[in-house]
């Protein structure tokens, strides 16, 4: 990959980062909170969008953004009052934004229809291009220039009256510099060089925070300077110069007098203006009113009051998003998990052949060892942190889904999120996204009603879904719950008869019923939707949660709605197994597939056809299949009451009895491939390194019931 | 045999070993590493040339019996063998020989034909002998070792 690509998806990794920003940040406000904050962080989103695509060429994408930030930067303004309506159309344009990073990330070409339609809504809201002007009048320009064009406006002299470009200004800006500025590569007294364009200027600076020399971080921030300037030049243009800087500092910019500008007649005399002021006057075609930017201070002086608090780290506190990430190749992180469960293993066998020396548990070498296994858990723990990720990833997507989903149901639906930042490892997050997004259309569109049939129900015309990750007892629990109907249990069960799934007279407590949808084939949407799909339903998401060692349960009561739980393993690197050993072998059969322990008795097991057996459990005849045959380690059939059997729920909930010789116990093991060097192996899902240092097998429990399934009718050897 | 010449003009480093009375040589070039033989776990369903699987520093190795796939007698694997881990592909595989007897240093001219034997072992592995000191040293080559190929084919 050339330099160019890299940075380029460095970009559009940066990009989703900000959408989720702009999508989090909107509803924040659309949940009625107008902290200015925020409105900036929605801005700041866009704004650094539209600025790494024009560094691309993205066209597109920035003259959509460039829209978006217009009328985005006058609700910050404080032009616009951030309505229902106006947020609504903000979360559809932001979905469509995310349509066009997409899109550029692919390098598809997009349908403009929507966007255009788009931009036209979001321009009705701005009065002319003004903040375009105020953009362009910005003496940092590098990232605005893209769409820096001139376009010949007419200016006639009211509008010139307006402008009063010849006051001059005094504004005593106190400015505080945060850590952060500084390690982001700014420097004040660049910004200072720049501020002294616009004016006189004398600065002063504050060293009473400086702390004494011993007690001095060399990457601190500890000076406030103070700046008297003079300028012609308005406040937005003073702004502008910390325009970058400004999240990383607490600035208070303050306007002690100006000129009675107001008062004044305006004059138009050369004499008075500069070179530079004419030439921001060709520049700025439009209004930079001097009333606006009253309203303004306001706003500014509100804020720098919150930041301004002794306390540097306020403002970094605030965002947790600035928190000092580093982006890791992934196999690094792997390697580096490899290494440490082998440090653990090695760790473990130091440990055995001390005890063999039969030294005294309190000398120094076995306290030493001790110390070390704690060490080495430790290493370990936040190794496997490194993987973790917080489910949010996954969850903001949800919002735009729910949106789509409730448009084309015509329901209206309130989503509310809990516990995003559960942390869950990496490769479980990018397989969760499937089906929960399936469960979400799901609860949608069967389980929400429509208004009408809400209100009439004495239900809020809204219905609620709400979607919430916690940790449970070493897992991840995902749970979807709607206030919907709920499960109309007869119309499940008369389509369970009707399809053949279960007999007409079979007796079902509520709970069977109620798990009738996550049969393979079951659909009860009367008309099928495009959004739950043709049939494909529950079992499908059943499916795959299972084989991510997932469980999936569903709770639902009549008229109040239901509630799907799924639990997940924290990471796929790691198994909860059963070890048990097979003809001298050591094997791991996964937990969530046994079901229950049976000792197998002399009564029990019957002959059953030619050499295959079956053991009888509460009535049922199951077969009993022999793991140490079905792998080739003996062809013998070994005497099951020497054995213990492991009832075992295979795909499909086909349930087996697995003949192994002892159960050793259960741990948690680190699965590794044996694809990687050397292919896949029948009956087998994976490896694992044991305590001792050996690789153990991790069986494959719906391949070996395939496996023994097809020796029994064929009784031809197996590949090999 | 005139492959070799035009891919090899300089000296080429190659590590030689022995199976059974016979002696071998590889490209010291796919070789990783050299261990001594550790219990390999079976794995079910594989050739008779693949003894198994082993840990090597939390990567599993799969453990090819070279004599057994070479068509030569095997035996038993005692703590006296020796594990070749060697680059096969994109894959890592151990080779269990008896023993490492050096490195050999030839230069391209040094590597005759291979005889004109029908054996599946002169036709699959091997690209030349090595007249040394009154010694035959046959150069293998390891591409075929593993048996990915013949597992997606049953």
């Amino acid at each position: 990959m050339d330099a160019m690509a890299e940075i380029k998806q460095v970009f559009f990794q940066e990009c989703e980062e900000q959408l989720f920003e702009l999508e989090a940040g909107l509803l924040t406000i659309e949940r009625g909170d107008d902290d200015p904050e925020t409105v900036n962080a929605v801005f700041r989103a866009v704004h650094s969008i539209k600025g790494g695509a024009g560094a691309f060429n993205l066209t597109d994408l920035v003259h959509f953004a460039h829209v978006f930030e217009n009328t985005m930067d006058l609700v910050r303004v404080g032009k616009l009052v951030p309505t229902q309506p106006l947020i609504k159309l903000m979360l559809r344009a932001a979905d469509i934004l995310a349509d066009l990073v997409r899109a550029a990330r692919d390098d598809e070409t997009s349908d403009p229809g929507p966007r255009e339609a788009m931009a036209v809504e979001l321009k009705a809201y701005t009065p002319g291009a003004a903040p375009a002007a105020v953009e362009a009048a910005k003496p940092v320009k590098a990232k605005v220039e893209e769409e820096f064009v001139f376009v010949p406006t007419k200016v006639d002299f009211a509008d010139l009256d307006d402008l009063n470009l010849m006051p001059t200004l005094h504004f005593r800006i106190l400015f505080q510099p945060s850590a952060e500025l500084y390690a982001k590569g700014n420097e004040t007294t660049i910004l200072f060089r720049e501020l002294s364009r616009l004016g006189s200027m004398s600065v002063t600076c504050d060293s009473s925070k400086l702390p004494a020399l011993d007690a001095i971080e060399a990457e601190g921030a500890y000076f406030t300077w103070s700046v008297d300037l003079e300028t012609s030049e308005d406040e937005e243009a003073v702004k502008a110069v910390f325009d970058f800087v400004e999240w990383d500092s607490a600035l208070t910019i303050e306007l002690i007098e100006s000129a009675p500008a107001e008062e004044e007649p305006f004059v138009f005399q050369p004499t008075m203006v500069d070179a530079d002021l004419l030439n921001s006057i060709s520049d700025v075609p439009l209004e930079v009113p001097v009333e606006a930017a009253k309203p303004q201070l306001a706003l500014v002086a509100s804020k720098a009051d919150k930041a301004a608090p002794s306390d540097d780290h306020a403002p970094a506190d605030k965002k947790e998003a600035a928190t000092a990430t580093i982006r890791v190749d992934l196999e690094r992180v792997d390697r580096l998990i490899d290494l440490v469960g082998e440090l653990v293993i090695n760790q473990a066998m130091l440990a055995e052949r001390v005890a063999e020396l039969g030294l005294a548990r309190m000398s120094a070498v076995s306290i030493g060892l001790d110390e070390l296994e704690q060490l080495t858990r430790e290493i370990q723990d936040s190794v496997m942190a490194i993987r973790a990720q917080p489910v949010k990833s996954v969850f903001q997507r949800m919002p735009r889904l729910v949106r789509e989903v409730a448009l084309q149901t015509g329901k209206t639906v309130r989503l509310v999120t809990e516990g995003e930042g559960t942390e869950v490892d990496k490769t479980v997050i990018e397989r969760l996204s499937d089906p929960l997004t399936h469960m979400i259309r799901n609860a949608i569109d069967h389980g929400l009603e429509k208004p009408e049939v809400r209100r009439a129900a004495g239900k809020p015309e809204e219905g609620l879904l709400k979607v919430a990750a916690l940790h449970r007892s070493g897992r991840i629990v995902i749970e979807i719950s709607d206030d919907g109907a709920g499960i109309n249990r007869p119309r499940v069960r008369a389509i369970a008869v009707e399809k053949g799934l279960i007999a007409p007279e079979a007796k079902l407590s509520d709970e069977e019923i109620d798990n009738l949808i996550f049969l393979p084939g079951f659909s009860t949407a009367a008309v099928i939707s495009d959004i739950s799909g043709r049939g494909v339903g529950m079992d499908v998401v059943k499916r795959s949660i299972q084989a991510l060692g997932g469980r999936i349960s569903i709770v639902s009561r009549p008229g109040l709605g239901s509630t799907f739980t799924m639990s997940l393993p924290l990471t796929l690197a790691v198994l909860d197994g059963m070890v048990v050993s097979v003809a001298g072998q050591t094997l791991v059969i996964p937990l969530t597939a046994v079901v229950e322990i049976l000792l197998p008795q002399a009564t029990t097991v019957h002959n059953f056809g030619g050499n295959s057996r079956v053991m009888g459990v509460r009535n049922e005849f199951i077969p009993l299949i022999d793991v140490g045959q079905v792998l080739q380690y003996r062809s013998e059939d070994i005497d099951p009451k020497m054995g213990v059997a492991l009832l075992v729920e295979a795909e499909g909930g086909v349930r087996n009895a697995l003949l192994v010789d002892a159960i050793q116990g259960q741990r948690q093991v680190v699965i590794k491939s044996l694809e990687a060097n050397y292919g896949h192996v029948p009956g087998i899902a994976a490896a694992t390194i044991l305590g001792d240092g050996r690789v153990a097998l991790i069986l494959d429990v719906d391949a070996v019931v395939v496996d023994s399934r097809a020796e029994f009718a064929s009784s031809l050897p197996l590949a090999g | 045999m005139e492959m070799i010449a035009k891919e090899t003009t300089k000296p080429r480093e190659l590590i030689s070993f022995i199976i059974g009375k016979q002696e071998f040589c590889v490209d010291i070039m796919s070789v990783r590493e050299i261990r001594g033989w550790s219990p390999a776990t079976p794995l079910p369903h594989s050739p008779a040339f693949v003894r198994g699987v082993i840990n090597l520093r939390g990567a599993v190795l799969s453990i090819v019996d070279l004599a057994s796939r070479l068509g030569l007698p095997s035996s038993e694997p005692s703590a006296r063998h020796v594990i070749i881990v060697a680059q096969v592909g994109s894959q890592i595989a151990g080779l269990l020989v008896d023993a490492v007897t050096g490195i050999l240093t030839v230069t391209p001219e040094t590597i005759r034909p291979t005889p004109d034997v029908a054996s599946e072992m002169a036709r699959s592995f091997v690209k030349g002998v090595l007249a040394i000191d009154n010694r035959m040293i046959t150069l293998i080559t390891l591409d075929h070792v593993l048996p990915s190929q013949e597992l997606e084919a049953a």
